[in-house]
């Protein structure tokens, strides 16, 4: 039989529902792909025997011609999701053990569609990350090496040599992707965190609308930017995963009550007369060659297919980053006050209450997440909220304002680069300025400001071989847009598999 | 605007984070400069901006005033470092 773990999730969907193969020889497949790739780091949890189980359900379902939308299909679910039975950590010390009682409101509805959990994934420690460097769990390898790189698989199960990131926050679900290790994946992006690791692995990755993924049970980091999306090998996976995922929660207040559509329809969908945008603000000072010129083949290929390329300006684009660096740690230093050691996780014993919850939050929280909480701490206290936190939120009105205004222009969407670069090495960013590693989301935090739907889709390689990424960026609740153009994309760059699984 | 080692040491407590006095310049100097970053904010003109509340305009959703979920003490006390009788144990707070 051919390696099932090459396939795309839905061509197994289709090799199922043709009984080419069953849910449990696709799902046995996973899970000795996942046993394999140890080194890669990208499962913190694997839960074989949870997978084979819900795998025997759905062949009895699927013998019963009773399929539904994801069954048998095995995925791989970012840490930061409640999974109830299944310890959930957001790759923190601070979360121990935690084993929810509940499960979330995303992944419920994979379950409810069918799917199979091969188990959780590596992420950056509460999301706070570009690199997965932060996570308690150690980093995650990028399946992808340059050309000529020292890297392999070392001794003992570890990977030697300089290995390259797979992004952050969500680099788990994207190297497991992309390393074949899941048909697809579950993640979240509160500033990058889906596309950033989606462009670095040569997967495709969406953000939706703020609103259309409820947040329930998905652990928070900054309340107003985070929201779930799939990460997987196609554009066509992605829509085919978003809409199990996406759909009206009540129990997320700002879940948005709309109908989710049937996004599989709107891959191959001409995209003849189309408005794109093409903001000349994307385009920085040394921005790098490679990517510009991947840009310039993007907007080729789009007007090959009848688009209408339009040169826009969204003028504070430079602002989008600093405000995000005021909003988010403000929201997370909030949301992250739930760590105490009193309710769930780690406790650490002091002579009095103050004492065990700084001693507790000490010990639990990692650096990134400490400074981020602690500035978050600063921007909010007093006498400094207007100057920090308020500016910030009305910067934040001006950068939707922009996107606004171009909108009513009659664009129906905005091409960008999705990252500065291709993937960089281990260490190799942010350990002197936290700043420089933050820049990465320089493209794709501009889309979580505004609340708008951002694709990631894989367009080209670098000088050195290495996968380089696109975005889209979309009108709000236009997500259908996003996947007929990024199949258009998809269909003239090809897809990019890994092609050698060194690490096993 | 940047901060100084008092400033840093009184967020830390605000936070509820041990920073032992040894850490604190190192973080002194990763604080200011994320402080330096967003400082170009100040260039941008908020005059009559209303700040952003709400992602997408929406209505607050209403629901009916009722009991939806409870009677799960012991479900909700599972993950605790310590726990009695479905009570939290924690140092004592009172003298």
């Amino acid at each position: 039989m051919t390696d099932l773990t090459r396939l795309t999730l839905t061509e197994a969907r289709d090799g199922l529902k043709a009984k080419t193969f069953s849910a449990t020889e696709l799902t046995k497949a996973h899970i000795a792909a996942v046993e394999k790739a140890r080194a890669l780091n990208a499962y913190v949890l694997e839960t074989p025997e949870h997978a084979l189980k819900q795998a025997a359900a759905s062949d009895e379902k699927l013998a019963k011609g009773e399929g539904r939308p994801l069954e048998g299909l095995p995925l791989g679910i970012k840490d930061l999701f409640a999974t109830e039975g299944v310890r959930t950590t957001a790759c923190s010390k601070i979360l121990g053990n935690f084993v929810p009682a509940y499960e979330s409101t995303v992944t419920s509805q994979l379950w409810r569609d069918g799917a199979v959990m091969l188990g959780k994934l590596n992420n950056d420690e509460f999301a706070m990350g570009s690199s997965n460097e932060t996570s308690a769990f150690g980093n995650v390898v990028n399946p992808w090496r340059r050309k000529g790189s020292n890297v392999g698989a070392g001794q003992g199960g570890a990977v030697e040599g300089n290995h390259l990131v797979p992004g952050g926050s969500s680099g788990g679900s994207a190297s497991a992707v992309a390393a074949d290790l899941c048909l697809a994946a579950t993640a979240t992006d509160t500033g990058g965190s889906i596309r950033q690791p989606a462009a670095f692995t040569g997967t495709v990755g969406i953000k939706p609308t703020y609103g259309r993924c409820s947040r329930w049970g998905t652990v928070a980091f900054a309340s107003s930017l985070d929201q779930a999306g799939p990460i997987a090998k196609t554009v066509r996976d992605a829509a085919v995963m978003l809409r199990s995922m996406a759909g009206h929660d009540p129990k997320d207040t700002t879940s948005v009550d709309m109908a989710v559509p049937d996004y599989e329809a709107a891959v191959g969908r001409s995209v003849k007369g189309m408005k794109i945008g093409i903001p000349r603000e994307y385009r920085l000072d040394g921005l790098n060659p490679e990517i510009d010129a991947l840009w310039q083949q993007g907007i080729a290929w789009l007007k090959a297919a009848g688009a209408e390329i339009v040169e826009i300006s969204l003028p504070h684009t430079k602002y989008a980053l600093p405000a995000y660096y005021i909003v988010a740690p403000a929201e997370a230093s909030s949301n992250l006050a739930r760590y105490d050691g009193v309710r769930y996780g780690l406790r650490e014993q002091g002579k009095d209450i103050v004492e065990m919850y700084e001693k507790t939050r000490a010990a639990g929280f990692g650096a990134e997440v400490k400074r981020r909480v602690m500035i978050g701490t600063y921007v909010l206290s007093a006498g400094y909220y207007d100057a920090y936190y308020l500016r910030a939120q009305k910067v934040r009105t001006l950068i939707k304002r922009d996107f606004e205004t171009v909108y009513a222009q009659g664009i129906d969407a905005v091409l960008t680069p999705a990252t500065p670069s291709a993937a960089f090495g281990i260490g190799e960013k942010g350990s002197a300025d936290p700043v420089e590693m933050y820049l990465n989301d320089i493209f794709t935090v501009t889309v979580n400001m505004a609340g708008l739907p951002g694709i990631a889709v894989p367009a080209g390689l670098d000088s050195q071989g290495l996968p380089l990424g696109l975005q889209l960026i979309g009108r709000p609740f236009d997500e259908e847009t996003l996947f007929s153009l990024g199949q258009v994309i998809e269909q003239a760059a090809g897809r990019f598999p890994v092609t050698e699984k060194w690490w096993g | 605007m940047s901060v100084d080692l008092a400033t840093v040491k009184r967020v830390a407590h605000l936070a509820r984070i041990a920073v032992p006095e040894a850490d604190l310049p190192k973080l002194q100097g990763e604080l200011n400069a994320i402080l330096g970053f967003v400082e170009q904010l100040d260039e941008v003109n908020v005059e009559g901006v209303e700040p952003m509340t709400s992602v997408t305009p929406m209505a607050i959703k209403q629901r009916e005033d009722v009991v939806t979920d409870g009677e799960i003490a012991d479900k909700i006390v599972a993950n605790a470092p310590a726990s009695e009788d479905d009570y939290f144990m924690v140092p004592k707070v009172i003298e």
